[in-house]
């Protein structure tokens, strides 16, 4: 830990970090503007200037970049000597001479870095008497706004977007002062990550415009802590509501989870909240069909009615929480609880779960999987299946350039420079998979197979790790790669639905742990909450079973589950004629809820509190943003009144929220640490609960002076330590609990940093979450044979689902920015086989698969393995198609092109002017 | 005086192809070197010699040299030789006479230079504008390659050297080294922070060693001649000769090679032959548009680095940009300070946005619309901007230069400008529009 | 993936066989393609005067860039012409020492005699005029380029003579 001095104070330092980031662990306040934890410095602001002496004689010192210049024993610098605090005050006011003055309606004000920075260091007075230069913006698409004007040329973006996040279409573009950050042409930003850009910018030019629809300031949200439903990785994120409408998703950061950065579904896709399609009360199905609304009370009275002393049985949820699926199950016994997975999902996130609790490798946490030096990924396109997973993967194939910047003495956080010296040269990534991914940009390998054969692939590998190489060179190979690392990594996930693959990959891991490397194991599996519930019931009785069954049950309660997603239309008939009750239970109205006859309003996610079990196994637990409006109430506040009011005798026991988190605890050993994802009610900060609205929050008692001018109580919170009020504290609670960040002078989100322990390190309230899984022993052996391999017909397709960060997932793709970025269900197919049905993009394909024919676009991909056609999974059009099996294919004659849509423009199609075009005259 | 960069310009300014420039002594050095000398032995005469970089900054070429990684140290790969031939800064015109009139001299001294460093790729990074050169070049290269000085195994020596013609798309800050290599990887040409240096990270990460034309032009004769010798040619402290030159409003502009450490008087009388009629001298740019003004009282300094700097500017390129006392000395900053606000790459902020508004204040002064308190402005910027290490790279701070030092010397015309609310200088109350 | 991602609408077709070839051969000593993109959009404008949306789309997809990527690069540089230019760009000095000999004047002279200025084209398409960076040529000065050939020691009476066939009617 090398000293150094900064304005006389002695300080302890890191060994090779920066100046400025031993100063922000210090707790000084040094500004800047280009330098990011994640992403390193560049010295471009040249905001973080600090005076360096050369000694303890040297009283004139120098001008050094804070963000540049390593700590070394002993080095003196000044925050406060004039020299310093001039520059950084002469860079703002450098900084403002063309950024407007429209704090006032800049989306960013209030929560703006360079607001912060300005006051911090002080500039006030403006000098500069010229015209400011002004650009035209681009229209970028459903989600971002832009606005060039606003842009003091940190190229925060352009290095977040295409070095950090892979992003190809959005550059820095002209020169001098008439620096442009944008597109090539206007048009949505393609980038699955381009949401961060509007915390990453610390201006206004990127902005969340869904917020900007119905605008709310920071200051007037209402935040709770909370971890995305949007995939199974288990983000942690601050949505903050105004007027009972959740109005945006930011980023929380979790040092081992998400860190810095979202995917678009998590940031955007929670439109669904506030949508039409919400239930409100409860609803009665009438003779006729139509439903009857009903008060809560009414509600559990008549199911009561119905199930007291007859057969109930249930359907859980992967989406739920875990608290609502054990309350189901603890209510009607395990034989008559259904998982709620499809039969073949099912069985591979049960083995995914079995894997898991048992397998000797480390199921990692994103954090550990960038640390990873070699990466095999069998049979899943991670961008869309668990995007911020591939975020972290794209960060690991850089540990090539940071091996050599460490031989070259570059300290890593010189990104320029460590990008500079590695060019393209980065760990070996190899992707096996039916179809392109969006990762095979930065793949050394890419092996195209089919689902069977990407088992067998993963096999070899597994026994050419423990020296019994096949006859497979490219398997060999791929083995070689992953014995060289010393932390390889394993993905694949539930895409395939093949458990095969699962196993093998689980294989592979083992192979490596056996031969001593710290073998990394990830899946990707499909619902925030599948491994959660795949935990709980280890093994039960499937859907179709179920229903198999369902004359002898007379009520069957369905928790937070559309059956459509999961069984076939005869499968629902079935269901419908067998004559038992239905309760559906769920967020939002949909189909299966109309052949319901008791629908329960559920609480969504941003009204209610609940536990997660994240792909990494990390139970996390998520909080009210705001209190349910109209009859809503959280599903397992459902589950207690519904066995209560049965009678049940346990169940009747519990009343709170933190008692159904003991049960469940208590119920299995692998669910003890459960009750230490988070503090329960009981917690206070310096005698304090935690406010979940900030201190200058405006108008609680008249913003519903409207409709009601006698001033409203503040909901009282019964379950959690935080208060749906300003009055409480956002200081020293454990990670779990910060609802939103803040400190004083600091409004942007790079307060952050005054939650931390260290610069991009750990909160200082600890880890959010807990781990539950930990590596055992088992050492896995592939059971993958040839034999099961199906008899293809000529002309017939294997249908590969392709997920889709936009439209694949249930809830979101109901928001509608999201399902303008899902477009029309496709089908995908290799150029050989579009040439054989003489079809291109654009043109339309009928599918025939089990006697249904559906017509659909047609896309064309680069890498397609022999046989396989892929189809856009978790569209309405094809729901009924099953993964894996086969379809035939003809050109649709009648098929009518979409002519293509005119981009809305919000401000015209900027491209920067040539520079000599431009006036060239001051 | 020995003319030795120059041995084969003639006033007709004909280039000389290879026939000529071995009939005249051409490649004896790499004859030499390829016959008897070792890397290490060319490294030790270049070092010896105390060669210092003709492209500004005056950095000891031998040292600079010193510092790519050889034989175990080196990771293998690649290791480069690239010529800076960019030369856009106002008022050079030196590497353009040397490229045009002897191009062989420039290759033999890159392969001696790529085979010093055990370089095996080497281009020449040309600003496109020059044309003639770049021709006459490319002419001389396949010559080379045909003659098998350049290709595999040159003379069986073992030693490998491709070389290529790489002309610029235009842009100033491709002059500065590592904005070049940016512009060579086909990148925009920001600068880059050092460290990492270029001799150790550079072109595709390898090593790489970035040379001007002029001191690239000089090592064929200091391996063919030696390191005393070269030494013995300076008159004053430093080695060898230099190309010098005047341009504005002298009777005869031009560019002479002559001893380092010739008096600046003897360049501005004998060779440019004084001010034209009727004019006096008012200043001049030692080095180009990014030096400090020296006045009439510094005309007998020699033109060695050391000297020049003392005196309060740098020897820079050394082609002199004459003022006269007819022409506005606010108008010729303001003229430089236009270039150098365009130029700016964009990179860091003092450079980007402040050379905008100093330019937008000394308009207002020439246009008779300035104030006592833009004086103040202008020498905050000159603070601000003006200091190595405040910015990203040093284009800056030498734009700041010019107009720092006019603010000293004179200050007169800047009051006069204000006071008048007009351009005294009738002639040039506009300025051109870069 | 991305719609954008699938629909991988090749646009190297639009490249002649001449420069793809010219564009090979450098290339040839560049480890990574997109190292040839000033390059390419060299040869591609000297073919084509100027670099239009549609070549630089092709160059792009040749060097496997993006559009966007090869745009930062294009606009970067000030010989890189994302607008339609005239036959011959005039490249008028206008730096230090060809100001000090009077090059505004003789700038006036040219857009007088011509019609434009400094951005513009002439009607007939003949020209373009933009400044550009000291040429050094200082010892001529004032200089211009017109084309590919340096023109020096320029005067009033010389642009008078150069342009005096001149179509365009810049004379008015
Ligand atoms: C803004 C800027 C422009 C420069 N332009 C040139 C140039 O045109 N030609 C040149 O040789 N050096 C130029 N240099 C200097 C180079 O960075 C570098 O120092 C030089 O090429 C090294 O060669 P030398 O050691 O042989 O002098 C420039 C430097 C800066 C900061
Ligand atoms: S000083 Fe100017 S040219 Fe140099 S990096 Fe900064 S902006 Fe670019
Ligand atoms: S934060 Fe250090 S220069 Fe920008």
């Amino acid at each position: 830990m090398p000293t150094i001095y900064v304005d006389g104070q002695q300080l302890s330092v890191k060994e090779g970090e920066n100046i400025l980031e031993a100063c922000l662990n210090a707790g000084i306040d040094l500004p800047y503007f280009c330098w990011h934890p994640a992403m390193g410095s560049i010295g471009s602001c040249r905001q973080c200037a600090v005076v360096q002496y050369q000694n303890e004689e040297d009283t004139n010192g120098r001008i050094v970049m804070g963000c540049m210049t390593p700590v070394t024993e002993g080095a003196r610098f000044s925050l406060s000597a004039d020299k310093g605090t001039e520059f950084r005050e002469a860079v703002i006011e450098s900084l403002m001479l063309n950024h407007p003055h429209d704090c006032p309606v800049c989306a960013e004000g209030g929560e703006c870095h360079l607001q912060d920075m300005t006051v911090m260091v002080g500039h006030r007075d403006r000098r500069y008497k010229g015209l400011k230069n002004t650009y035209r913006n681009q229209y970028l698409g459903p989600l971002i706004s832009h606005e060039m004007n606003r842009c003091i040329t940190c190229y925060r973006c352009e290095r977040y977007y295409s070095d950090y996040a892979g992003g190809t279409d959005l550059s820095a573009q002209a020169s001098h002062d008439h620096v442009y950050f944008g597109r090539h042409e206007a048009g949505v930003l393609e980038s699955e990550f381009s949401g961060n850009l509007v915390e990453v910018c610390p201006t206004g030019v990127f902005t969340d415009k869904p917020l900007l629809k119905h605008y709310s300031r920071k200051w007037d949200l209402q935040s709770a802590p909370s971890i995305c439903t949007g995939c199974a990785v288990g983000c942690n994120i601050a949505p903050g509501e105004r007027y009972g409408k959740l109005k945006r998703v930011h980023n929380r950061f979790n040092h081992e989870v998400n860190g810095y950065f979202l995917c678009d579904r998590g940031r955007f896709g929670s439109g669904y909240v506030n949508s039409p399609l919400r239930l409100d009360y409860a609803g009665l199905r009438k003779l006729d069909g139509s439903f009857q609304a009903i008060h809560q009370q009414a509600a559990v009275d008549t199911a009561a009615e119905w199930i007291k002393g007859k057969k109930v049985a249930a359907i859980g949820s992967p989406r739920a929480s875990l608290e609502a699926n054990y309350l189901l199950r603890e209510w009607v016994g395990k034989e008559n609880f259904a998982a709620g997975f499809s039969d073949r999902e099912g069985q591979v996130v049960h083995q995914i779960a079995a894997i898991l609790k048992t397998t000797n490798a480390l199921c990692p946490s994103i954090k550990q999987m960038e640390a990873a030096d070699a990466i095999l990924i069998l049979g899943e396109d991670v961008t869309h299946t668990a995007p911020r997973v591939a975020l972290g993967l794209r960060q690991a194939v850089r540990n090539k350039a940071h091996q050599l910047a460490e031989q070259a003495g570059l300290p890593k956080w010189q990104d320029a420079a460590v990008r500079n010296l590695a060019q393209d040269q980065r760990s070996p990534m190899i992707i096996v998979s039916p179809l392109d991914t969006r990762l095979d940009d930065i793949a050394s390998e890419l092996v195209s197979l089919g689902a069977d054969d990407i088992a067998l692939f993963g096999s070899a590998v597994a026994q050419a790790i423990a020296g019994q190489p096949s006859d497979n060179s490219m398997a060999n190979r791929v083995a070689e790669l992953l014995k060289e690392a010393e932390r390889p990594l394993i993905v694949s996930g539930s895409s395939l639905l093949n458990n095969a693959v699962v196993e093998s990959a689980a294989a592979i891991a083992s192979a490596l742990k056996d031969s001593d490397r710290q073998a990394m194991l990830s899946y990707c599996v499909p619902e925030a909450n599948s491994l959660g519930v795949a935990l709980l019931t280890e093994e039960s009785e499937s859907i179709a079973g179920l229903i198999a069954r369902a004359s002898e049950i007379d009520v069957l309660v369905i928790l937070e589950n559309d059956l459509q997603r999961r069984i076939s239309p005869s499968q629902i008939d079935q269901l419908r004629s067998a004559g038992a009750k239905l309760i559906g239970l769920d967020v939002l109205e949909n189909e299966l809820l109309s052949i319901c006859d008791l629908v329960l309003p559920a609480a969504s996610y941003a009204e209610a509190e609940g536990t997660l079990v994240s792909s990494e196994g990390r139970a996390q637990r998520y909080y009210p943003v705001f209190t349910p409006a109209a009859e809503r109430m959280p599903s397992w506040k459902w589950l207690l009144d519904l066995p209560t009011a049965c009678g049940h005798s346990e169940i009747s026991k519990l009343t709170h929220f933190d008692q159904i988190v003991e049960a469940c605890a208590a119920s299995c050993e692998l669910f003890r640490p459960l009750t230490k994802v988070a503090p329960d009610q009981g917690f206070r900060s310096h005698g304090l609960k935690i406010a979940r609205k900030t201190h200058r929050y405006s108008g609680r008692t008249a913003i519903n002076a409207n409709l009601s001018v006698h001033e409203p109580q503040q909901p009282i919170d019964h379950e959690s330590p935080l208060t749906f009020s300003m009055e409480g504290i956002n200081r020293d609670q454990p990670a779990s609990l910060t609802p939103f960040y803040w400190s004083p002078g600091w409004n942007s989100n790079q307060s952050l940093q005054k939650f931390q322990a260290e610069v991009d390190g750990p909160l200082r309230g600890g880890s959010a979450g807990q781990r539950l899984l930990e590596p055992q022993t088992e050492t896995f052996k592939s059971t993958a044979s040839t034999t099961n391999h199906f008899k293809m017909q000529p002309s017939q397709w294997q249908l590969v689902p392709i997920y889709r960060v936009h439209g694949s997932e249930e809830l979101s793709a109901v928001t509608e920015e999201i399902s303008e970025l899902a477009g029309e269900a496709f089908i995908a197919l290799g150029a050989v086989v579009a040439e054989k049905l003489g079809v291109g993009e654009g043109d339309g394909v009928i599918v025939s698969h089990f006697g249904d024919d559906q017509s659909l676009e047609v896309k064309i991909l680069t890498r397609v393995a022999k046989n396989c056609i892929g189809y856009s999974a978790g569209y309405a059009q094809t729901l009924d198609f099953r993964v894996g099996s086969f379809a035939t294919l003809a050109k649709d004659p009648q098929w009518q092109r979409r002519t293509p849509q005119l981009i809305a423009t919000d401000g015209g199609n900027k491209r920067p002017p040539n520079d000599w075009q431009e006036s060239l005259h001051v | 005086m020995e003319k030795v960069l120059t041995r084969n310009i003639g006033d007709d300014l004909k280039p000389t192809d290879l026939a000529a420039y071995e009939a005249n002594g051409g490649y004896q050095g790499l004859h030499k070197a390829m016959k008897d000398l070792s890397p290490k032995d060319c490294q030790d005469i270049v070092s010896a010699s105390n060669l210092r970089g003709r492209g500004g900054a005056g950095f000891p070429t031998g040292m600079k040299w010193s510092f790519v990684p050889v034989g175990d140290k080196c990771t293998p790969g690649h290791k480069y030789l690239v010529c800076n031939a960019d030369e856009m800064e106002p008022g050079t015109f030196k590497d353009r006479l040397l490229m045009e009139c002897d191009p062989h001299q420039l290759i033999e001294g890159m392969i001696l230079a790529a085979y010093t460093i055990g370089a095996d790729l080497s281009y020449i990074f040309i600003r496109g504008e020059y044309v003639v050169a770049i021709q006459r070049l490319r002419d001389a290269l396949a010559e080379c390659y045909a003659k098998g000085y350049l290709g595999k195994n040159i003379f069986g020596s073992g030693f490998d050297l491709e070389m290529h013609v790489h002309p610029s798309a235009g842009r100033y800050i491709c002059g500065e080294e590592t904005a070049l290599i940016n512009a060579l990887e086909g990148k925009r040409a920001n600068p880059r922070a050092k460290p990492p240096f270029p001799q150790v990270s550079g072109l595709w990460g390898r090593p790489t060693i970035v040379n001007n034309v002029e001191t690239l032009c000089n090592i064929p004769h200091i391996i063919d001649r030696g390191a005393e010798w070269f030494k013995s040619l300076g008159r004053g402290e430093d080695s060898g000769t230099k190309m010098f030159g005047a341009s504005g409003k002298v009777k005869n502009p031009g560019c002479w090679e002559l001893p380092m450490g010739t008096p600046i008087r003897e360049i501005f009388e004998d060779y440019a032959g004084g001010m034209q009629e009727g004019l006096q001298l008012k200043g001049f740019l030692p080095g180009g548009g990014s030096t400090d003004f020296l006045v009439p009282e510094h005309l007998d300094l020699a033109m060695d680095y050391n000297v020049i700097g003392k005196a309060g500017s740098r020897m820079g390129t050394g082609t002199m940009i004459i003022l006269d006392d007819q022409t506005c000395p606010v108008g010729m900053v303001l003229n430089l300070i236009r270039f150098f606000a365009h130029e700016s790459c964009g990179f860091c902020t003092p450079c980007r946005e402040g050379l905008p508004w100093t330019r937008q204040v000394l308009v207002n002064i020439e246009e008779g619309r300035g104030t006592a308190e833009d004086l103040g402005t202008l020498a905050y910027q000159v603070n601000y901007i003006g200091a190595i290490g405040n910015t990203h790279c040093a284009l800056a701070p030498g734009a700041m230069e010019p107009l720092q030092s006019a603010l000293k010397y004179f200050r007169d015309d800047f009051d006069r400008h204000i006071r008048g609310s007009s351009c005294p200088y009738h002639s040039h109350s506009h300025s051109g529009g870069h | 993936m991305n719609d954008a991602q699938m629909i991988q609408t090749d646009r190297t077709g639009l490249l002649t066989q001449e420069e793809i070839r010219q564009i090979d051969a450098e290339l040839a000593h560049i480890p990574y393609k997109s190292g040839a993109a000033i390059d390419a959009l060299k040869i591609v404008q000297a073919h084509r005067g100027w670099v239009s949306d549609e070549s630089l789309q092709a160059i792009a997809s040749y060097l496997e860039m993006s559009a966007e990527e090869l745009e930062g690069v294009a606009t970067f540089y000030n010989l890189i012409y994302r607008r339609p230019v005239g036959e011959k760009v005039i490249l008028f000095c206008d730096s230090v020492s060809c100001w000090i000999c009077g090059c505004d004047k003789i700038k006036a002279k040219v857009s007088e005699k011509l019609g434009i200025d400094y951005g513009q084209t002439t009607a007939d398409n003949h020209y373009t005029l933009l400044p550009v960076p000291c040429l050094g040529a200082c010892d001529r000065a004032p200089v211009m380029m017109i084309g590919d050939d340096l023109v020096t020691h320029l005067d009033e009476e010389k642009i008078d003579q150069l342009f005096s066939d001149n179509q365009s009617g810049g004379d008015q």
